[in-house]
């Protein structure tokens, strides 16, 4: 008895030393990669829309901007969109490789989006266990990984109109297109602002992304928690 | 299927106030260029922050490698959509690195096209002589790097047929253009040689106006706007990278659509 006593704890101790971290080092790397190219192709894509603006009288000031004009915020741009794409494409094979996704971003009930709305609204944001995503959680970083897809869709129709002639008329036509491309930074942006927010007023999902955060439970056996 | 961007008077000189902060920021470049904005520090830390150069540098290799990956997309028989003559934009969007008023217009009579560089014929051409030669038109978008676009009508010389005509090394790597308004550029042989690239005389089947380019211009469906210099005066192919004007300034070279 004595011998089991004092084993087992032994054993659980290892296995959650050894377990995943909620963030694993590729994730962690990916992110912080995608956080700096992310600031460079939306400054420098203001740079591009100041330019000609879409939208009249509605300029980004050259604080804003990422190029000291046109022809540099281009040159970003154009050479920010690989690194963006690169570390994208390894992110979202990773993502669906590991079985990221699924677990930290399925399955979304709508109902569970509406409560966690309304508990948000009466300032009742469970936080305390940052392992797992509440559904309005869940459904945000699903919309920015899909608008950072569209975002390289609509910027290959508007970068090469001719060569990919059929995308920009299913995407409606090259002006249309540029606009999706602008609406789909608006999207990415207003992420940004909920996301660097909630980050900055939970300090310990901030360190997690740099940490690798809490070690989670083997896989499998997460509703059952320690082993009794 | 008209674009709501396209301007609804015709253009005037008050055109230009889109130009105005290019122009402003390129008389400030050299004061900015001390400075960094937000997003370029968060990316040189650890670079030397006085030294930008270094990052223009960086971002001119860039440039030039997606100079080459620009080629490899580019399809010789892809065509540009056409459009409707109906939906030609009357008169054209003025567009150059000065204002409208300070054209210089071109006499059509004295003018002449000099060819020079790996041809057989270094004959120059008059007006008339390029006149003589087959027609063909085009109705395409014209889309400038800063995003606005409008469609045009266009008729002149295939520039696959000119070459021809003056025995060009189609081999070469360059087609170079020099203007009236000391405008040069060039573009890839593979775009030249491209059935949207044409020696243009005309815009909406009248004789080219004065401010879009009299007597001729070049004007390719295959490039974004400053590709296609006006008022040309001399057509050279060369092997040698001949630049541009834009291009000196930063501006991606090959600006393949």
């Amino acid at each position: 008895m004595r011998h089991v006593k004092t084993e087992a704890p032994a054993i659980e101790t290892l296995a959650v030393r050894t377990a995943r971290r909620l963030h694993p080092w590729p994730v962690r790397i990916m992110h912080w990669v995608n956080a700096v190219i992310m600031l460079i192709m939306i400054t420098s894509g203001w740079g591009i829309y100041d330019d000609d603006v879409i939208i009249r009288g509605f300029h980004f000031s050259s604080f804003w901007r990422l190029g000291d004009w046109a022809a540099w915020s281009l040159n970003w741009h154009f050479a920010g969109m690989w690194f963006l794409v690169i570390n994208g494409l390894i992110y979202l094979a990773y993502g669906v490789a590991s079985g990221r996704f699924r677990e930290r971003l399925l399955p979304i009930r709508p109902a569970e989006v509406v409560q966690t709305v309304i508990d948000t609204l009466h300032f009742k944001i469970a936080h305390e266990d940052i392992t797992v995503y509440n559904a309005v959680q869940k459904l945000l970083y699903i919309i920015v990984i899909l608008a950072g897809i569209s975002q390289v869709i609509t910027g290959i129709a508007i970068w090469k109109p001719v060569q990919f002639s059929g995308l920009v008329s299913l995407l409606g036509g090259f002006q249309t297109a540029r606009v999706l491309h602008f609406a789909g930074m608006a999207v990415i942006v207003g992420f940004l602002i909920v996301h660097v927010a909630l980050a900055l007023l939970v300090p310990k999902t901030l360190w997690a992304m740099v940490s690798g955060g809490p070690r989670l439970k083997p896989r499998g056996r997460a509703k059952e928690g320690h082993a009794a | 299927m008209r674009s709501p961007f396209r301007p609804d008077v015709p253009p005037d000189a008050a055109v230009l106030d889109d130009h105005k902060p290019l122009i402003r920021s390129l008389d400030r470049r050299g004061l900015i260029r001390g400075g960094l904005s937000l997003g370029a520090l968060v990316m040189l830390t650890g670079c030397d922050v006085k030294r930008p150069e270094a990052v223009e540098s960086a971002l001119l290799a860039i440039s030039r490698f997606n100079d080459g990956v620009q080629a490899l997309l580019f399809d010789p028989n892809k065509l540009a959509p056409t459009y409707a003559a109906s939906m030609i934009l009357r008169p054209p969007k003025f567009n150059a690195y000065y204002d409208v008023m300070d054209v210089k217009p071109v006499n059509g009579v004295t003018w002449r096209l000099e060819v020079s560089g790996l041809v057989a014929d270094k004959r120059a051409w008059t007006l008339s002589d390029l006149q003589a030669l087959p027609q063909t038109s085009m109705v395409i978008k014209h889309i400038c790097v800063e995003g606005w676009s409008y469609i045009g009508g266009w008729t002149g010389v295939p520039l696959r047929l000119f070459l021809e005509r003056v025995g060009a090394d189609l081999r070469a790597k360059y087609v170079a253009f020099r203007t009236a308004d000391n405008y040069p550029s060039s573009i890839d042989m593979a775009s030249a040689l491209h059935p949207q690239t044409l020696l243009a005389l005309k815009y909406g089947g009248d004789t080219l106006a004065d401010p879009f380019g009299y007597p001729l211009r070049l004007r390719t469906a295959v490039k974004l706007g400053y590709k296609n210099p006006k008022w040309v005066t001399a057509i050279e192919v060369t092997n040698k990278y001949p630049g541009g004007y834009w291009e000196s300034l930063g501006f991606p070279w090959f600006a393949g659509i």
